[in-house]
């Protein structure tokens, strides 16, 4: 089976889910004034949950015809591309959301533009930290000072 | 409407909304360059700095400057590089990469920056035109013909996604509205799909959601597959273009910017069809021996996408400004922002707050002249922005979306719901699903259900569908527009196969 009919299956998962909460549990806490309403907080998702289902059924059972594209990246053949360099990069990001809070925001960026790059290959070590804190304090005063957005710049510990 | 333009120019002229003007093309054009990065993510990526503005006229004028910017600095990449950075400039690159391997890269860009300059102004004329005419009409629709307009928006959007795909785009269309249910409902102030998790109170925020859905997938893609860049050597002149070839490209200017803005007008055709549209219109067009030239290099083939495809931007204002229905996912962005700055466009708008209006439409004649002197004498050192090195590019793409979603929101845990669903638009991408009307959807979502549940309550039921013959007439036209690509896609397999020949 493609890649496009597992996802419309699990499309299929989401929406049936959805639809359960919608036809059969949502109702069970409205308020007795509400129910003389036309309309009903579940009436909408009701309505959007049959054509989601029915939706993803046409495409899981094939009964549209579609041409096959050649696409930009054949996903069959994904690990012939730079796979390990983008899952590197997404665990990056999320460490990235983990420590800008309790780290501050000057030392997690100024480490996520220079690992960036140093995972894709990069390998001038005074260039790629140049780069990196100068771009983080320019990005920093227009945020912080520009903007008048708050963003702790330092730990805690540090007194940020 | 002369007062009305009057205002607009007072508006417009002011310094902060000149600088706007000129900082939002700069931004464009740069950003449009680089192969990846679509109007859709740059408009993404400048939302939280136009919305902490907190002026609307002047966010709203910044962020349409962006957009012609990355139309018109895509096309740089297309000519040069045969790299489109945007979908809406692909067509460019057929015959403007010929001609800068002829060596005609100067008069490639500046047939370019002609084509584009008349096809935006005289998109922004029509605008002016028939933005308030559409305006007048809307105002006598009603909640009922709201809902069905929107619908028809959607169904649209399904339909023009191509053969084999309709399904695919109804499907992603659904889920963007089920995902707009997702927290607590304007009209009943209770939270539903929430699963108990607090964080989902509020809904998905639509920044992230506009990050991971456009700018995370294509710097992924960028990363996975390295594009071959940089334009060593490359000679940039010969800028001027004949008095012959300026008489062979007016016509092709002409209609095209006519024709690129009625079909920008179309709530889901944007710059992208406008431009094929119109290179396969000139194709069909042109004599013989200048359709020989089409792929080779033919001036004609430049000119046609560039002006069709400026023109369609400006046409996709109209549906946004007078019915607040965007017609594209970059107007959909566009309309997500004017929300955040408390401005519901619609009918009302003109009458509301026509500075607004006016002063878009007059930085529109601003924008495209800012880019018009922008891209004749500076191209040579715009184009060195191509040679930024992919290793320090990517991590600053990837730094930009997560700042993107922080600053709106504040919350770390946004980031986290980022990059899970930037997986997951990868995903999706990778299968050959659209993205953009999943955020069509997300975004419609709330005022669809809105304006569904206010003619339910002014029925009392369902009824309104076929007592109000307008609302009635547009529900057939979406179900049309729905059923009638997978009709003609089988009478094409059938004729194909030799059996529909009868008819």
């Amino acid at each position: 089976m493609a890649l496009d009919r597992w996802i419309a299956l699990i499309f299929l998962g989401i929406c049936l889910v959805y639809g359960y909460t919608a036809w059969f549990t949502m109702d069970a806490n409205l308020a007795p004034f509400m129910k003389r309403n036309p309309i009903w907080p579940s009436t909408f998702p009701k309505a959007l949950s049959v054509l989601a289902i029915g939706a993803s059924l046409v495409i899981l059972l094939g009964i549209e015809k579609s041409e096959a594209k050649e696409p930009e990246i054949d996903y069959r053949r994904l690990h012939e591309y730079k796979l390990g360099q983008a899952i590197v990069l997404l665990c990056l990001m999320v460490a990235y959301a983990i420590c800008l809070r309790p780290v501050g925001f000057i030392i997690s960026t100024t480490s996520f533009l220079f690992f960036g790059a140093f995972v894709l290959g990069e390998r001038k070590w005074i260039l790629m930290a140049s780069i990196a804190i100068i771009n983080t304090m320019t990005v920093w005063y227009l945020v912080q000072q520009v903007l008048g957005i708050y963003m702790r710049p330092l730990p805690g510990f540090l007194g940020g | 409407m002369l007062e009305g333009l009057l205002i607009g120019l007072q508006t417009a002229m002011s310094f902060q909304n000149l600088a706007m003007v000129i900082a939002g093309c700069l931004i464009g054009t740069f950003i449009g360059m680089l192969p990846g990065l679509g109007p859709m993510s740059i408009i993404a990526i400048m939302i939280p700095v136009a919305i902490s503005m907190g002026d609307p006229s002047a966010a709203l004028i910044l962020l349409a400057g962006v957009y012609y910017g990355a139309i018109f600095g895509g096309s740089t990449s297309s000519i040069l590089l045969n790299a489109p950075g945007v979908a809406g400039t692909v067509a460019s690159s057929f015959d403007g990469y010929p001609m800068t391997k002829k060596g005609k890269a100067g008069k490639a860009l500046t047939i370019a920056a002609i084509a584009s300059f008349v096809g935006g102004t005289i998109g922004a004329i029509l605008l002016m035109i028939f933005a308030p005419m559409l305006s007048s009409v809307a105002l006598l629709f009603h909640s009922a013909e709201y809902f069905a307009l929107m619908v028809v928006g959607l169904s649209a959007i399904a339909a023009f996604a191509g053969t084999g795909q309709v399904a695919k785009a109804i499907l992603m269309t659904v889920f963007g509205l089920i995902m707009a249910t997702v927290g607590e409902g304007t009209l009943f102030s209770l939270p539903r799909f929430t699963g108990g998790i607090m964080d989902l109170q509020t809904g998905f925020g639509f920044i992230t959601l506009a990050m991971a859905m456009f700018a995370l997938p294509e710097a992924l893609f960028l990363v996975l597959k390295p594009k071959e860049a940089g334009s060593a050597g490359l000679e940039i002149k010969d800028l001027r273009i004949t008095g012959k070839e300026a008489r062979t490209i007016a016509p092709v200017i002409g209609r095209q910017s006519l024709q690129g803005f009625f079909i920008g007008v179309l709530p889901g055709a944007g710059a992208t069809i406008a431009s094929f549209l119109g290179y396969a219109v000139e194709r069909n067009l042109a004599s013989n021996e200048e359709q020989e030239e089409f792929g080779k290099g033919s001036i004609k083939g430049l000119a046609a996408p560039e002006t069709a495809n400026n023109a369609a931007c400006t046409g996709s204002f109209v549906p946004l400004l007078t019915l607040g229905i965007p017609g594209s996912g970059t107007t959909a962005i566009l309309l997500g922002a004017l929300i955040a700055l408390n401005i519901s466009p619609g009918p009302r708008l003109m009458i509301d707050e026509p500075q607004i209006f006016w002063a878009v439409i007059m930085s529109m004649f601003i924008g495209n002249l800012v880019l018009l002197i922008l891209n004749l004498p500076l191209i040579p050192y715009i184009a060195k922005i191509l040679s930024i090195p992919r290793n320090f590019l990517i991590p600053f793409i990837l730094f930009f979306t997560l700042m993107g979603a922080y600053i709106g929101q504040n919350n770390a845990t946004e980031l986290l719901i980022l990059v899970g669903f930037g997986v997951c638009a990868t995903a999706l991408k990778f299968s050959d699903y659209p993205l953009a009307p999943l955020l069509i959807g997300f975004i419609l979502g709330g005022m669809l259900e809105d304006n569904f549940a206010r003619s339910m309550q002014l029925f009392d039921g369902i009824s309104f569908i076929w007592e109000r013959p307008m609302t009635l007439g547009l529900l057939i036209i979406a179900a049309i527009l729905i059923v009638l690509p997978s009709f003609r896609a089988r009478r094409a397999r059938l004729r194909a196969e030799g059996v529909a020949d009868g008819d």
